[in-house]
Formats: structure tokens, sequence, C-alpha cells
């Protein structure tokens, strides 16, 4: 049982990430701190995938030279790392749609507070 | 003689399309709108022969850069996605050409060429997701999808950046899920594409990681797809969104995530793996089926067209995630043929509101009145007539795809889904008859003519012209001519797109 919780110290590490960034991102109230824990749920997913893929004992996937045979065991796969690139510029775009809109609403309602933002909206609907 | 490599064109050509569009439109504005419809056009006519070949030969499978399958990514042509993408890519037409005239009035002119590229955009990642044969290829179409749809929700009135902001956090969270469980299935099956996978798994035991794989998706694609409690982005998206977008998105944005779990749950997990191993198509159709209750009865509580048919839409997703969650070929009938129906229903719909809000400046059903009938005739026809559909009605769509729901709740004997179907469609009626009632027998001078000086009263309206008509009354005509091919669609088409295991 140690043994397990020890073996997978990066994955406990990496759910509390995951559980740290959703609760920024519901219970905070302010529209920037939800970005914040937006961005913290993506990097513990981007760190899951990379952690899935290490080795003991294995080194970087360049091969040097002409090989017979590839011993696959002797490197790091290198998929998820790939795959990892793709998924931090989806976070980039993600997060810059956000802090735009971030400014939109600034700029329309003065406020980034979720509750006053949502008093604001009703006091428009109630003129 | 058509090229054989067509199955990549449709979401190249508005991929294309979305880079050129803001390009060729820096000159001219007015030629984004036109771009951006014939990059439409081409696309449909392409997908269109997309599906006949894929009717002809089967399952076509198209390497990307001639890197055979496991490795390279690959689209897969079958009935299945070349019916959806078919049917999204001509709704897409006719939304896009009334767009032409409702983007001028709603969207200040020097947004137009950024709003048409992100409409390409939007409709890239649709079709990527339809196509593609790969997990995380999906993924990112998906997030191509939702970024597009985010910008579009945002040029909306004022609250729009805020509906915009809510369905980023939530969009994100799905997608992010979605990425967990495709991490969790790498892990499981060393492998990303879904032929592959559907291979290994046939011989790899159960375990705990894989279960919480077929988790973490279903409910990053239940986002996406709305269903019941992961509806929440939903209402206020549809309602503050410009009235082209709601048009675009209503139709094709849930669908595509009904369309992935349709893919992935039944036909690369398998039904033993959904259905016996875990209960998720059990789970799945249970939600639905509290879904469309609850979006009904939230839709006869509201005051606005748009907002109402938001809340028809989450009901309306339900009855698609319940026919998958039947988990049988009735019910998988009855989902396919509601994507279809659904979207030309909700596409009419949201045209009209549409045509509503410009002529009349609002679409609040307690200020329409009886003289709307005699100066918008064709709008409200063509309302009436989709609200039928949505109803139920027989010569309509919306009656085959409920008929084949409840075929397959029977052959189920879950008489419980039944009766949610036949009682959410008395509150169909409920809802959509205080709006015609109010368009057809309520008399004039029952409220106030002065309250607000700004907008026009429905007297005053004019039917609006044949750009914004032409297209509401196509998708009204093709309610019932659907409806009358129905059988046709269902025997060609629909029954080689099921999965094997039906």
């Amino acid at each position: 049982m140690t043994s397990f919780i020890l073996g997978h110290y990066a994955y406990w590490f990496i759910l509390l990430l995951l559980v740290i960034g959703l609760y920024g991102l519901i219970m905070k109230r302010n529209l920037v701190k939800k970005v914040i824990g937006m961005s913290i749920f993506q990097v513990a997913i981007i760190l899951f995938f990379i952690a899935s893929s290490t080795k003991w004992e294995a080194t970087v996937p360049v091969l040097s030279g002409h090989q017979e045979t590839i011993q696959t065991a002797a490197y790091i796969n290198p998929l998820p790392h790939t795959l990892m690139l793709t998924a931090i510029v989806v976070g980039v775009a993600t997060s810059g749609v956000a802090f735009a809109l971030i400014i939109l609403i600034y700029r329309r309602y003065r406020t980034l507070n979720e509750a006053e933002l949502l008093k604001r909206m009703a006091e428009d609907d109630a003129e | 003689m058509m090229p054989s490599n067509t199955i990549p064109w449709p979401p190249l050509i508005y991929l294309f399309a979305g880079i050129f569009i803001p390009l060729a439109a820096l000159k001219w504005r007015r030629l984004a709108g036109w771009l951006a419809l014939v990059a439409t056009a081409a696309a449909a006519f392409f997908s269109v022969v997309n599906l006949l070949r894929a009717l002809d030969q089967g399952v076509i499978s198209y390497r990307f850069g001639g890197w055979i399958p496991p490795i390279g990514i690959e689209y897969i042509l079958d009935p299945l996605s070349g019916f959806v993408t078919t049917v999204i890519n001509l709704i897409a037409l006719g939304v896009l050409f009334h767009a032409h005239r409702s983007v001028e009035a709603e969207i200040r002119e020097s947004r137009w060429p950024p709003y048409y590229a992100l409409v390409m955009l939007f409709l890239t990642g649709a079709n990527g997701i339809i196509m593609t044969g790969d997990f995380f290829n999906l993924y990112v179409f998906l997030e191509i999808g939702s970024l597009s749809l985010y910008g579009l929700i945002a040029v909306g009135e004022k609250k729009s950046p805020v509906a915009a902001f809510r369905y980023l956090v939530m969009g994100t969270v799905g997608g992010g899920f979605y990425l967990l469980g495709v991490g969790f299935l790498y892990l499981v099956t060393g492998s990303l594409n879904m032929g592959d996978v559907r291979n290994i798994l046939f011989h790899l035991p159960v375990t705990p990681p894989l279960i919480v794989a077929l988790t973490l998706m279903l409910i990053g694609l239940g986002i996406k797809m709305a269903v019941f409690p992961l509806h929440g982005w939903l209402p206020d998206a549809y309602t503050y969104a410009p009235s082209p977008t709601s048009a675009i998105m209503a139709p094709i944005g849930t669908k595509i995530g009904a369309y992935s779990i349709a893919r992935i749950f039944f036909f690369i997990f398998g039904l033993k793996l959904i259905t016996q191993v875990t209960p998720i198509a059990q789970v799945l159709a249970w939600l639905s089926a509290i879904g469309i209750i609850y979006g009904s009865i939230l839709a006869m509580a509201q005051n606005e067209i748009k907002r109402m048919l938001a809340y028809s839409s989450v009901a309306q997703v339900g009855y698609i995630g319940l026919g998958l969650g039947l988990a049988n070929s009735f019910g998988f009938i009855g989902a396919l043929l509601h994507i279809m129906n659904h979207g030309l229903m909700k596409a009419c719909l949201f045209l009209v509101a549409g045509n509503f809000r410009l002529r009349l400046g609002h679409s609040r059903i307690d200020r329409l009145d009886d003289s709307l009938r005699r100066s918008m005739p064709w709008s409200t026809a063509a309302f009436t007539l989709a609200a039928l559909a949505m109803i139920g009605v027989p010569p309509t769509v919306g009656f085959f795809s409920k008929w084949y729901l409840a075929l397959g709740a029977i052959e189920k004997k879950n008489w419980l889904f039944l009766m949610v179907i036949l009682i959410s469609s008395l509150l169909n009626a409920v809802y959509f008859f205080r709006v015609i009632e109010r368009m057809y027998f309520r008399p004039v001078n029952s409220r106030q003519t002065s309250e607000n000086l700004s907008e026009t009263t429905s007297a005053e309206a004019r039917e609006v012209g044949p750009w914004l008509l032409l297209p509401t009354l196509i998708f009204a005509l093709a309610l019932v001519v659907i409806g009358f091919l129905n059988v046709w669609i269902v025997k060609t088409i629909l029954t080689k797109a099921l999965p094997a295991v039906f």
C-alpha cells in the first residue's frame, strides 16, 4: 500500500493540482481567478500526460546512428510530449479568449466580481 | 468524374476559407459573406458526394500524409459520418444564406470578416470531429469549434460576453475531462487511433483505468452535448448570442457532442462495455429523460422566444441522448433521425426568431399579437409549421424520430421512457401554442401600444425580404418533405449507419 502511494507520487500531486484548479474555477468569485483556476486545471492534465510517458533508466528518444533493433524500453515515449505541445497551444488560445472576454465584460459592467456582475445584469433587466 | 480523395475536403475547405476570408475581406468587407456562402456550398456539395460514396462502398479510410493508420491520422468515411456531415453542412448553407442579411443588421461592419472567419472555423471543427478517426484529433477539433463559438457568442447584445465566458469555462472543463479520458485510454491501450483502440480493447480485460476513461469522456462530451445536469451554459449562450450565431449554433453545436458520444461509445467501446460492464448507456438514458421533462417545463416558463427555444434545445438533446441510451437499433435510428430533424426544426425556429428581432426589435412572447399574422404572414407560418414539427404532428419530421424512439422504448419494455416521450410532446404543445395563440388570436388592443417607442409595433412591421424569407421557408418546407421521405432515409442511409452489434 505504501509503495502504491509512494510509487504514484506524481499522480497524487497531479490530482491535487486538478482539484485546486477546479476549486478555483467553481468557488472563486473573481473572473480572473477563475481563469487562473482554469489554467491550473489544464496544466494538471498536461502534467498527467507527461508523467505517464516517463520510464526508469530510459533516455531521450533520439536515435544515434543506424540501429538494427530499437530497444523501446530504453527510450521515453515521445508521443505524449508531442500531444501536449498541441494541448498547450489550445490552453494558451483558451486563456487568450477568456481574457478578451473579461476585458469586454469589464468595459460593459465595470466589475469582475461575479456577484456584483449578476446584480448589475439583473438591474439591466429591470430597466 | 469526381476525384477520389474528396473525403477530407469539407473540413479543409472551411479551414482555408477561415484563413482566406479575413485576408480577402481587408479591402471589400462585403466579400466576406459571399466567400463564406461559396465555401459552405462547396463543402455541402462534397459532403453529399462523400455520403453517396459511403453508401456505395461502405467504410472508407483516408490517410493524412500517407501515414499508415495507427501511426498517422486517418479520416473515417462511413454512412454515419457521411450522413451527419451532409446534414450539418446543408443546414449551415441555409443559415449562412439567412445570415447574409441578419449579420448586416446585428453586427458592426468592421466585424463582418472576422465573424465569417469564425463561422468557417466553427464548421471546420464540426466537420473535423465527425470525420476524424483519432481520439486526440477529435479533441483538437473540439477546441477549434468551441473557441470559435465563444467568439461568435460574444459579439451579441450587452450580456453576451458573460454568457460566452460561462460557456468558455464549462467548455474548457469539458474538453479537459475528455482529454484526461483520452490520457487514461492511451495508458490502457497504447493507441489513439479509434479502430486500433477497438481491436485492442477486444482482447483486454476490463480494468479500473478503462472505466475511469469511459466516465471522463462521457462527462466531457456530455458538457459539449448539454446533457441535463451539464447544460448550464446553454440557455444564456443561445439567448444573448446574435441571431445568426444562435441559428448556426443551435442546430450544429450540440449535435456534434451527440455524434461523438454515438461514435465513441457505440462504435469503439462497444455495447458490452457500456451496458453490462458499466451502466453508461443507462445513465445517459436516465439523465436525458430527466432533461427532456426539465427542459420542457422550463421552456414553458420563458417569456422570450430565443430563451424558450434554448430550453427546448435542452429537452430535444435529451431525445437524442435517450435514443442512444436505449442502446437498441430503434433507439439509435431515432437518435440519428432526431439529429437531423432537430437541426432542421431549430434552424427554422431560430431563423424566425431572427426575423422577428429584425422587424420588431424584440422577440418577447408577451408583446406579440395577432397583427403579426397579417404583417409577417410567412414568418409566422414557418414558425407554426416548425412548432408543429417540434410537437410531433404526423406528416412533419418530428413525429418520425419520436416514433422510432417510442418503438425503442417499447422494445426495451421501459414504459417510463415511453411516458416521458409522450408527456414531453404534450409539454411541447403547451409552450409552442402559447406563442402561436398570441401570434394568431390575441387582439391588438390588449397591450399598451405606447409602452416603448423605440420598438416597432407588430402592426407596423413588414415581412422580411427574400434573402431572409427564402431560407426560412426552405427549412419549413423541408420539415414536411423530409417527413414524407423519412422511410427512404431510414432504409437507404440510417440502417447502414448502425453499429454492427445491433
